[in-house]
């Protein structure tokens, strides 16, 4: 039975009490953008009978009342950081909101800026048009839309031409949760200098408490032949939501990398759209996914070859147990002019339950003709002659198991470059597997 | 050590071992030979406790304990140790990492001091160095992309270390050059003791030249039907299995 288009949502929530002023209100081209937003996100929440959204289900957020969070900073009930270990810059956003004081952005390298988006607003809402203004923003995204209506605070990062910044810079999106549901859309905003090469560590963080629903909108533009290295790990609490969007833009030459560690969440979905744009543009997803109990967690890429020889490699890998259920669908475009275009794309799943599920959906769009194109899914449980093996060395099933999974995980880890960030990805595997993981 | 009675397996509902007899002392080694597909590698998968081998009849005794009851860490752990033809690939899993916990595992239900990560590279370094294995293959995952014959020196690396009571070694000599099947042989002879049994399952009278059996048992049709002392398979390398009025094909 197919679902509805849209879900109705009413948000904020009727009753929340008075709206928070938003930064920049007054701004006419933001208060216009803000407008148009608010008009889309009004027609509710996207359903399943919406392509994108078949195997993903956003009913269970909308039954909650979700409101704004107060504007003043939220008392720190909270996880501990999980990349606490890792030097370097650290811009702390609580329930969406940049908190200075918890930042560490004072001695920042050179050639790197990061500003709170408030802030920027608030002193030169001109210099931002250019980076969130436009109906672009929007773009059919029926939950870019809530974040264009509804962000109230974010970051621009921004590196100068041909600097290399060694240290990662950390992005910390902590969960504080109230005792009503709330939500925020932070909208953070990357643009790297040609040439320049960057680590950005994105973490999502938060303890069991009251619903969150965390809407974060990422829109990145890489210059010619600049890096970027992206890592994410969601480690939020069992009554959260996560429906996060990444739009990255590649000119010639630029390499942007995404390495994802999905753990926590009751429902997340990561959501990455790549757009290669100048030739010699390369991208690489790696996404990891480790769901147990009811968690649902989804995984939507899409990658837009619009001109020659540009290389994209793709694989997701998730461990599901109980009646966990993950997506993947990813999405290959081929423009008519992207000739030589090499697309590969895996998604590996083991099951650990048989109430455990899987949807894949590979999607290649090819109008060019002289391309290299492939796609290849596999689902089950972990290979009987390989516990078999380990067992006959005198390990239990639990130990053999449990090493099995690891290693298929941390195959993905060891892609991450940055040995401090991917230290601490492969300990939350193994903590995971452990039972815990995530809050 | 071993006594195995009238053993009847099934693969599949399909009957591959038919009413097999074999007893092996503590100190002896003893050859298995025998055609393709006469049930010498689903002799070992019992052993061993694979699932899916199911065993329709008979016995097998190990240390006077009813081995078929035990689970296949049990076995492991109270010393058997299986030699696999084809040593399985496991993605991610670091070789190290993995004979560290076996080690331990076995060091541990004998009642004996686990090692640290110190101790332990020491006692690897020696061991592996013996089997002509270097550092790099031990910091590659297990089994991975690894060599036939680098596959198979890992198994012996492997039974060097968990020092097992009875070791099945099943065809461990195949895909061996020369001068490996040396080293091999020679890791072999030197786990041989008095409290020690092996079971060599092999085609080749190559390896028996370097260790030298107590007794070599031809298996065919999923039954021992022959046995004898070293010169049986020295015979069997002149005559092949026709000689002893076996055609190959009969005995799958
Ligand atoms: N899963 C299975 N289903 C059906 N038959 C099987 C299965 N596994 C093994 N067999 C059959 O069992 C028989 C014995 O196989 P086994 O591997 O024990 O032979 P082998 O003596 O070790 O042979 P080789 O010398 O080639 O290693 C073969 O005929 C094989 O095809
Ligand atoms: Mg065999």
């Amino acid at each position: 039975m197919p679902g509805p288009r849209t879900i109705p949502f009413d948000y904020p929530a009727p009753g929340a009490g008075p709206a928070v002023a938003l930064p920049g209100a007054g701004t006419p081209w933001l208060d216009a953008l803000r407008a148009d937003a608010r008009g889309l996100s009004a027609n509710g929440l996207p359903g399943t009978r919406m392509e994108a959204w078949k195997y993903t289900s956003l009913a269970p957020l909308a039954e909650l009342d979700f409101s704004p969070p107060p504007a003043h900073e939220a008392e720190a009930s909270e996880s501990a950081d999980p990349f606490d270990a890792v030097a370097g810059p650290c811009a702390v956003f609580v329930n969406g909101r940049f908190s200075a004081a918890r930042s560490r952005l004072d001695s920042l390298p050179a050639g790197l800026r990061v500003t709170g988006l408030a802030q920027a607003l608030a002193d030169d809402p001109a210099g931002v048009e250019g980076l969130i203004g436009g109906t672009g923003a929007l773009n059919g995204e029926p939950l870019a839309a809530f974040n264009a209506a509804f962000a109230a605070d974010g970051c621009i990062v921004e590196t100068a031409e041909g600097v290399e910044i060694e240290e990662p810079l950390r992005l910390r999106f902590a969960a504080s949760p109230g005792v009503a549901p709330l939500a925020w859309h932070p909208r953070v905003v990357v643009r790297l200098g040609a040439g320049s090469r960057l680590t950005l560590v994105e973490g999502h963080d938060g303890p069991a408490g009251a619903a969150t629903w965390s809407n974060p909108l990422a829109d990145i533009a890489l210059g010619g032949d600049a890096t970027l290295s992206h890592v994410k790990l969601q480690v939020e609490g069992p009554d959260a939501y996560h429906t996060a969007l990444t739009r990255a833009a590649l000119a010639g030459g630029a390499r942007y990398e995404s390495h994802l560690l999905a753990l926590g969440a009751r429902l997340a979905r990561h959501e990455i759209h790549v757009r290669l744009e100048g030739e010699g543009a390369a991208c690489w997803l790696g996404g990891g996914y480790m769901a147990r109990g009811s968690q649902h967690v989804d995984n939507t890429t899409v990658i837009d070859h619009a001109v020659p020889n540009c290389e994209s490699r793709e694989v997701y890998k998730g461990v599901l147990d109980d009646t966990a259920r993950g997506v993947f669908q990813g999405k290959i475009i081929v423009r008519k002019d992207a000739q030589k275009t090499d697309g590969h794309q895996l998604n590996r799943t083991l099951l650990l339950s048989r109430k455990a599920e899987i949807d894949t959906k590979p999607e290649l769009e090819i109008y060019a003709d002289d391309v290299k194109c492939s796609h290849g899914a596999t689902a089950g449980e972990p290979e009987a002659e390989q516990l078999f093996y380990l067992r006959s060395r005198g390990l239990d099933h639990r130990t053999a198991l449990a090493l099995i999974v690891e290693g298929f995980m941390c195959d993905m880890m060891e892609e991450v470059p940055h040995e401090g960030v991917r230290a601490v990805l492969i300990e939350r595997v193994a903590a995971w597997i452990d039972g815990g993981g995530c809050p | 050590m071993l006594t195995i009675e009238n053993l009847h397996a099934t693969v599949d509902g399909k009957p591959i071992l038919n009413g097999l007899d074999l007893a092996v002392n503590a100190g002896e080694v003893h050859a298995v030979m025998g055609p393709n597909g006469s049930g010498k590698s689903t002799l070992a998968y019992v052993i061993a406790g694979r699932e899916g081998y199911e065993v329709t009849a008979g016995s097998v005794t190990y240390r006077g304990a009813d081995l078929l009851a035990m689970s296949i860490e049990e076995r492991a752990l109270s010393g058997v140790f299986l030699a696999f033809q084809y040593p399985v690939e496991i993605p991610g899993v670091g070789s190290a990492t993995f004979l560290k916990t076996a080690v331990n595992a076995v060091r541990k239900h004998r009642g004996e001091k686990e090692y640290d990560a110190m101790e332990f590279l020491k006692l690897v370094k020696e061991k592996r160095t013996a089997l002509g294995i270097d550092d790099g293959m031990m910091r590659r995952a297990l089994n991975v992309g690894f060599s036939g014959g680098e596959k198979k020196r890992n198994e012996m690396l492997q039974m060097a270390l968990l020092e097992p009571a009875l070791a099945v070694l099943d065809e461990t000599d195949s895909g061996l050059d020369i001068d490996a099947l040396k080293v091999v042989a020679s890791g072999i002879n030197a786990l041989r003791g008095p409290e020690r049994s092996m079971l060599v399952i092999t085609h080749y009278q190559r390896l028996l030249d370097h260790v030298v059996p107590d007794r070599v048992h031809v298996l065919a049709g999923g039954r021992i039907v022959r046995s004898g002392g070293r010169e049986l398979a020295l015979e069997l390398e002149k005559s092949g299995y026709a000689g002893l009025g076996l055609e190959p094909s009969a005995a799958a």
